[in-house]
Order: structure tokens, then C-alpha cells, then sequence
């Protein structure tokens, strides 16, 4: 292997959150050899990736909307808010009417539509800092939610809702297909037209994004509302998935878990470059974490020490320094190699 | 009064991937001197600085501090050989006291805590020996950029300095603060330190330099007492070639200007009419036109760049009117002038003009981009050829279309941001110091560019602090003082004395 693909790979941003999920993969092959098998039931596929791709699917698609919000250099924490919000607004809907599943759908993401707006208002108009604008939303929203639910736990009955949480569509989970949906729409969203440079530019140097006649504060708020419409999917996912709106608990810490998927997929908080696959394997990275830690025997009480472990681990190596360090090792293994090879060819 | 040899250099040489940024430099510094370095961008002068602090460590050759061979792997060590290093920008904490600033880190403890009535002791005595009085209390942001350098200085020279680096200290100083500066500078020198200089502004060298070291290509052109290098010939020693010919461009005539005129070219017409804003500059006239260079001649803090700014919509006018061809148009944000073809390349490169993470095409894209908004993509291709298009135009030295702005030197990012503007086909560039920080020979090149735009009909706003450069490519100048515009000046009357004159506050 030459010098050159070796510290390209070295460098490579998705470099660390591939490895890491292999990783995690294999752990899971060891310690149960059909972990990876995948069967046909009922006509449905099954199997623990499967498992595993259903029910990360909710952050897989919140942490697409953080990642582009992350990229202008802010940050949302009302989106586990904004699930349970837009879960409560579908499932007080149905109660009344069962059969109402498309107002139910529809006002459910037009309230997340709403509160990236109100988000977005204060982030990039009235000029607040984005911690601060989404921490009102975090915390105020919650009691929306239990307004709406009356502090209780709303059961959802409607069928055509529940299959969006434990429906298949040709043989794979509803959930999977929707998840696989916004990655596609965010990415030829990103990519097909200008705004993943626009973004980008504005992450990283706003005051020149500006002078360039960028409509900077247009395009900051254009990516809070769709991360507020991500929310209220992964609402609407979410609370099929467990039959319930809960204004209380439903996507609890939800937020924490999206930005750690962001910058387990490579993006920096400080904004800029960003990565929507990196994204979807650090989300990816959490769902099976969370399994391999209850598969494996982990006690329940220490699932979070183990997760933090992992988690910091995946960090350190993630850093600039450590990064630089690896290309240098790279590089030196190649050279050595190299040399070696040249001495052999000699004698 | 030259003392004796504080620090040399041997053969050193240092070596990056792919360049050799110094080879078998040798270097003296005497303690009691100011020793410019002296070079074009890239001819190894950062490096040399860099490895005599210890930011870098070389890969051969020799270091001597009064004789003995040092080699520094960190910047503190270089400090404690007792050489101390000023960087371009301030590198204090504006949040912090003055004092606070100077004792940062070696803090004098008293039982434990930190003992306030010796910071601001020392702080007085530090400041003092600089010839200067402040309020060692203050905050240091409620003091003007120069004195935040000496505040930088101070702290350098408070505990045993041999060796003061200045790394272009005075890019961002206007006239009289670069003369107080340079007082500091001579009271430190006479107290035996031994200061090396680094600066692109001739006359400062000539003004300060005892001695003078020319780099060129990595390696040392020669040194010599200032006295006795010519600056023809200084110049010449940097270039390594005749320079590009320094000849004052010739206005268009009468006639050249009814013809253009006639073909339609005069168009469009910018009038500024008694644009202000309060706090940055007081009302003001000036009319901008096709195939016209005006300049803006100020000292810093003239309102020179407070008026580019208004006329391009980033910062908003509290008065006054502009025309477009005598249709009056609102300029409320950079993205309306940008819809009347003006482009702004900002005098602070890094800071507002490029997009430092991104590519040389992602940067030259941009404005073009942002014109047609974001549901319009140029595509990839169409960004490539573009791209490729402006690096061959205007000759930015790169390794590809791909490589970060960042990476490039101060005179190719400066082209990569002129051609941002050329890509979106504009009317009326405002060029802010757009040779601040560059090369001579990339200095010309540029400005012979801007030079042909301008022939092609493109109408320019020029800022320069440079006044030989304003003058030699100028068909009228704007003369402003105390954000007040105090003359135009035009034909005949550009005349480097009276533009000088003006400047200095004589009457119009």
C-alpha cells in the first residue's frame, strides 16, 4: 500500500466513526455468532441490524436537522421538545378521531415547522445566541406538551399511525424507509443545490459570508425550521413506535443524543464543514452501542458509564491532535515499509 | 554604540514537504541594534523567525545565543533563552487589565494569593520605562490597537529580554503611532536589547533599521548597515530582477472619454450625496464612474473604510442619498449593492474577506452564488471553469482549484477574493488596502490588473494607505481627515505634497 492512500485514509474524516461501528459490530459478532443474520419472518426481514436500524431511525433523522444547524454554528436543544410536542399534537387529534390521520400528520409537522420558526427568529434575526434562543423552546415547550397531554399519557389507537412505528413496506420497517427519506431529501437538498456551500460559508466566516451579499440570516433560518420539521418526524416515529404521547418523557435528552451523533460523525461544533453521512453513522454509533451494552449483559445501572467510556473514547481519538498524530504514524509505517521493501529487493 | 553579538545564526536550514523554506541562513543580531529582515512573501522570513522562537525546530545548522549553541523544540524555551517575540496581531486579552496583561502567567504571589499591589507596581514601573503613562488598571480594550502593542511590548521586555521580534508590528498603525512605536523602540534599543524587525513598509525600515538583512528564496541575500544600501537597491536585492515598472498610469484623456462616453461605457454613475453616518463619517459627495479610479487618501481612522462601507450597504447610512445614473436606489445591505454590480474586497483580508476552511473554488464562487441564490446551483463543472478561468487571469500561484484559501499566501488570497468580484461581472469594485501585507512584485501585479479592468470600463474605489500608490494609479482622489472629506483633487493638483498637505490638516 502506498504512502499516499495510507494517510488519505488516515485523514479521512469518516475514518473514526466506520471504524468505530465495525468495532462495535464485531464486539457484537463475538459474543453472539448470529448477531449479523438477517431472516425472513411473515414475510418481514428480522434480525438485530435490523433491530437496530428501526430503532435509531427517530435520531438518525433529528440529527440531520442539528447537523446543518450545527454547521451555521448554532445549536438546537428543543428538539426533544419538539418531539414530544409534535407527538402530543398527533395523538390528542386522533383521540378525538381516529380516522383523522392526515390533519393528525400534517399538524404535527406543522407544529415542528412552527418551532424551528420561532427558533430561527430569535437565532438569526433577533440575533440571540442559538443556546440561549432553542433553551427558551427546550424548556417552555415541554409544558406546552403536558398542556396539550393534561399530564397524562395519551394511548394511540389509530392503525394507519401505529404502522409508521411497526409497519414494513416491502419487507422493511416504515420507520427505516422514512429515515432513509430524509437522508435522501437532506442530501440532495445539500448537494443539488447550493446550500451545503452557503452553509458551509456561513460557518465559517459569517461576517465575510454577509459581505459577499449572502442572505445569511434568511438561509439560519431556513435551516432551524427543517430542523424543527426533523423534530417533529422523529415525533411522529417516536411516538408510533411506543403507542403513547407523553408530554413529560418523550424524547427526553433526545437533543444531547443528536449532537452527540453529529460530532461522533466528524462535525465540528465550531461549524463549517459538516458531514450528513458522518451523522448518520454517529447516530448509528448510539443505537448500537445501546444494544451491544444490553446484549452483552452490561447491568442496567452501568449502561451510561459504559456509553460515556465510549463515547469520550471515540472523542480523544476524533481530535485534531490525534488525527495528526495517526497521518504521522501513517506515513512512517508506508516509509518503513517501503524501505524494507527496497532492501529486499536488492538482496 | 553596536554591542556585541547577542544572537547568530549558522547554516540554518529548514526544510517543509516540498519546500525549502530556509537554506544556510546565516544571521547576526548585536544588541543595541534594530535589524530589519527584509524579503517578499515566501522568501523565508516567518520561517527564520519562526525557528528562533521555537515554534519550528530546524533540521540543520546551528543556533548561538551569546556563543552557545541552543536548539529550541518550544516557544517557551526560546523565552527563556530571553527572546521575546510580537506577532502580527496583539496576542493579549482585551478583557483583562493592563497590568493583568503584563504579569499574565508569572503572577507575584504573596501567602498564596497573587499579590495585586506588585502587579500594579510593576505594571506602572514597565509601562513607565516605555515613556508611557496609562492606567494600569483599565481594561486593555478601552485603549486604541497601539497602545495594546506597547502593552505587548511591555510585558515582553518586563524580565530579562536580550532579544525583541517584531513581526510587522505596524500594519495596523497610522503615522503618529508608528513614530511613537518607534521611539519605544530606540529608549529599548539604547537599553541594549537587541531588536529584529520585521516589516513591507520601506520608509519604516529606513527610518529605524541600524542594520539590514535581505532574504530572498530561502536564503540570505546579503546583510548590510542601512546607511549604506540605497533603497533602489534594496528593493532590487528583495525582487531579484528590475522591478515592474513604477510609472504613473495616464488618465484618460478628453477625447478617450467622450469616445467611451459615447459607446455607452461612462454608464453606469454612482453619486454619493451627503451619505453619513453618525459616529463613522460626516456627510460626504463623491461620484464614482465607469473606467474611473478614484481614490480614497486618509490616515487610518479617516473614515475612509467607514465610507466604502456605507456606499456598500454594510453598515447603514443615517443620511443622504445614492444614484445609479440618476436613479436613486437604497443600499440597505451589501446584497442590494451587490444587485447593483458593486463589489467590496474588505481591507481586512482574513477576517472578512475570505472563507478561510474552504477552497480556492468554493471562494472565487461565492459572491456568484449568493447572487443567484441557493435553489440555482452553478454546478460543479460550471464552478470548475469558472474557477480555473480567474486562477489563469489573474495568475493565483496555487496547487490546484481544491487547495484551502487558507493555505495560500497573502497576494494569492487577495486575487482570489478580487476574482470572487470579477465573477459576478461587476460595475464598481471598492478595493480596501488590497495591497496591505503583499509582496512588492505581487503588489504591482495587482494593481496593473486593476489598472486593465479599469481600461475595460470597471469603475474603482481604491484605498490605500500607500499614498505613492494611490497617486500613481488615480484619475481623481477624495482626500478625507477626521472622517471628513476636505478636498477632491484632480488633473494637475495630484500632487504628492499636496495630498500630503491636505492629509496633515493645511486648508483646501
Amino acid at each position: 500500500m502506498n504512502a499516499r492512500l495510507l494517510q488519505t485514509i488516515a485523514r479521512h474524516p469518516l475514518l473514526w466513526p466506520i471504524v468505530t461501528l465495525l468495532l462495535l459490530f464485531t464486539l457484537d459478532v463475538v459474543h453472539r455468532h448470529d448477531f449479523l443474520a438477517i431472516t425472513v419472518l411473515d414475510g418481514h426481514l428480522f434480525g438485530a441490524p435490523i433491530d437496530i436500524l428501526n430503532r435509531a431511525a427517530p435520531l438518525v433523522v433529528v440529527s440531520l436537522g442539528m447537523t446543518l444547524v450545527i454547521a451555521t454554528r448554532g445549536i438546537d436543544i428543543s428538539v426533544g421538545t419538539v418531539v414530544a410536542i409534535a407527538g402530543a399534537t398527533a395523538a390528542v387529534l386522533l383521540a378525538d378521531d381516529p380516522n383523522r390521520l392526515g390533519l393528525a400528520l400534517a399538524a404535527a409537522l406543522g407544529v415542528g415547522l412552527l418551532a424551528g420558526a420561532w427558533n430561527g427568529l430569535l437565532a438569526a434575526f433577533v440575533g440571540m445566541q442559538p443556546i440561549i434562543a432553542t433553551l427558551i423552546l427546550m424548556v417552555a415547550g415541554r409544558g406546552v406538551a403536558q398542556l396539550l397531554t393534561g399530564g397524562q399519557i395519551i394511548p394511540i389507537g389509530a392503525r394507519g399511525y401505529l404502522r409508521l412505528g411497526d409497519g414494513f413496506i416491502a419487507m422493511v420497517p416504515c420507520a427505516v424507509w422514512i429515515a432513509l427519506i430524509v437522508v435522501v431529501v437532506t442530501s440532495l437538498l445539500v448537494n443539488r443545490t447550493a446550500l451545503g456551500l452557503l452553509v458551509r460559508a456561513i460557518g465559517v466566516n459569517p461576517v465575510a459570508a454577509r459581505l459577499v451579499g449572502l442572505r445569511s440570516s434568511a438561509i439560519v433560518f431556513g435551516v432551524y425550521v427543517f430542523c424543527g420539521l426533523t423534530a417533529a418526524i422523529a415525533g411522529i416515529l417516536a411516538s408510533s413506535n411506543v403507542r403513547s404521547a407523553d408530554g413529560n418523557n418523550a424524547g427526553l435528552l433526545l437533543e444531547l443524543d443528536a449532537i452527540l451523533a453529529v460530532t461522533l460523525g466528524g462535525t465540528s461544533l465550531a461549524g463549517g464543514r459538516f458531514s450528513l453521512i458522518g451523522t448518520v453513522l454517529g447516530a448509528l454509533i448510539i443505537q448500537t452501542l445501546t444494544y451491544t451494552t444490553y446484549s452483552i449483559g452490561v447491568p442496567p445501572e452501568a449502561t451510561l458509564v459504559v456509553k460515556a467510556i465510549v463515547v469520550l473514547v471515540v472523542s480523544v481519538i476524533q481530535s485534531a491532535r490525534a488525527r495528526e498524530l495517526l497521518a504521522q504514524l501513517a506515513t512512517r509505517l508506508a516509509a518503513s515499509a517501503s524501505s524494507t521493501r527496497a532492501r529486499t529487493e536488492v538482496q | 554604540m553596536t554591542g556585541p553579538l547577542v544572537l547568530e545564526t549558522l547554516g540554518l536550514t529548514k526544510s517543509f514537504p516540498g519546500v525549502h523554506a530556509l537554506s544556510n541562513v546565516d544571521f547576526r543580531l548585536f544588541a543595541g541594534e534594530v535589524h530589519t529582515l527584509m524579503g517578499q512573501n515566501g522568501a523565508g522570513k516567518s520561517t527564520l523567525i519562526n525557528v528562533l522562537t521555537g515554534v519550528h525546530a530546524h533540521d540543520a545548522g546551528e543556533i548561538r545565543v551569546d556563543g552557545r549553541s541552543v536548539r529550541f523544540s518550544a516557544p517557551l524555551e526560546a523565552e527563556a533563552a530571553g527572546i521575546r517575540t510580537l506577532y502580527q496581531e496583539v496576542n493579549l486579552c482585551p478583557n483583562l487589565s493592563v497590568a493583568e496583561n503584563i504579569f499574565a502567567g508569572r503572577q507575584p504571589r504573596r501567602r498564596g494569593a497573587i499579590d495585586w499591589k506588585a502587579i500594579h507596581a510593576g505594571a506602572r514601573e514597565a509601562i513607565a520605562q516605555l515613556n508611557l503613562s496609562l492606567d494600569v488598571t483599565q481594561s486593555l480594550d478601552t485603549y486604541p490597537i497601539a497602545v495594546q502593542q506597547m502593552v505587548a511590548i511591555a510585558r515582553a521586555v518586563s524580565v530579562d529580554a536580550r532579544v525583541l521580534i517584531l513581526d510587522e508590528p505596524t500594519s495596523s498603525l497610522d503615522d503618529s503611532e508608528v513614530a511613537k512605536l518607534f521611539e519605544v523602540l530606540t529608549k529599548l534599543k539604547q537599553s541594549g536589547i537587541a531588536i529584529l524587525f520585521v516589516t513591507h513598509f520601506l520608509e519604516q525600515t529606513y527610518a529605524i533599521s541600524d542594520r539590514i538583512t535581505v532574504m530572498r528564496n530561502g536564503k540570505r541575500e546579503g546583510e548590510y548597515l542601512a546607511k549604506d544600501l540605497p533603497v533602489d537597491e534594496l528593493v532590487r536585492k528583495m525582487v531579484g530582477e528590475v522591478p515592474v515598472s513604477a510609472e504613473r498610469r495616464r488618465s484618460p484623456s478628453a477625447a478617450d472619454a467622450a469616445s467611451a462616453a459615447a459607446a455607452g461605457r461612462a454608464s453606469p454613475r454612482f453619486d454619493m450625496r451627503g451619505i453619513g453616518r453618525r459616529g463613522a463619517v460626516q456627510p460626504i459627495d463623491l461620484t464614482l464612474e465607469s473606467g474611473r479610479i478614484v481614490g480614497l487618501a486618509g490616515l487610518l481612522g479617516s473614515g475612509r473604510t467607514e465610507t466604502a462601507r456605507l456606499l456598500f450597504g454594510a453598515d447603514r447610512a443615517d443620511t443622504g442619498t445614492i444614484t445609479v445614473d440618476d436613479v436613486p436606489v437604497k443600499l440597505g445591505s451589501p446584497r442590494h449593492a451587490v444587485k447593483h454590480g458593486i463589489g467590496y474586497c474588505p481591507e481586512d483580508r482574513k477576517k472578512e474577506g475570505i472563507v478561510a476552511a474552504l477552497s480556492i473554488r468554493e471562494n472565487i464562487v461565492l459572491a456568484l452564488q449568493a447572487k443567484m441564490g441557493w435553489w440555482r446551483p452553478l454546478g460543479r463543472a460550471k464552478e470548475k471553469r469558472i474557477a480555473e478561468h480567474y486562477v489563469k487571469a489573474l495568475g493565483i500561484r496555487a496547487r490546484d482549484i481544491e487547495q484551502p484559501i487558507e493555505l495560500l499566501s497573502g497576494g494569492n488570497q487577495q486575487k482570489v477574493v478580487l476574482a470572487r468580484w470579477l465573477a459576478i461581472d461587476p460595475k464598481m469594485l471598492i478595493l480596501d488596502e488590497p495591497t496591505r501585507g503583499i509582496d512588492v512584485a505581487a503588489k504591482f501585479e495587482i494593481m496593473d490588473r486593476v489598472m486593465q479592468l479599469c481600461a475595460k470600463g470597471l469603475g474603482i474605489l481604491l484605498i490605500s494607505s500607500e499614498i505613492g500608490e494611490v497617486l500613481r494609479v488615480s484619475d481623481r482622489i477624495a482626500v478625507l481627515r477626521d472622517r471628513r472629506k476636505v478636498a477632491e483633487l484632480s488633473g494637475d493638483a495630484l500632487d504628492e505634497h499636496e495630498v500630503y498637505r491636505l492629509i496633515a490638516g493645511g486648508q483646501a
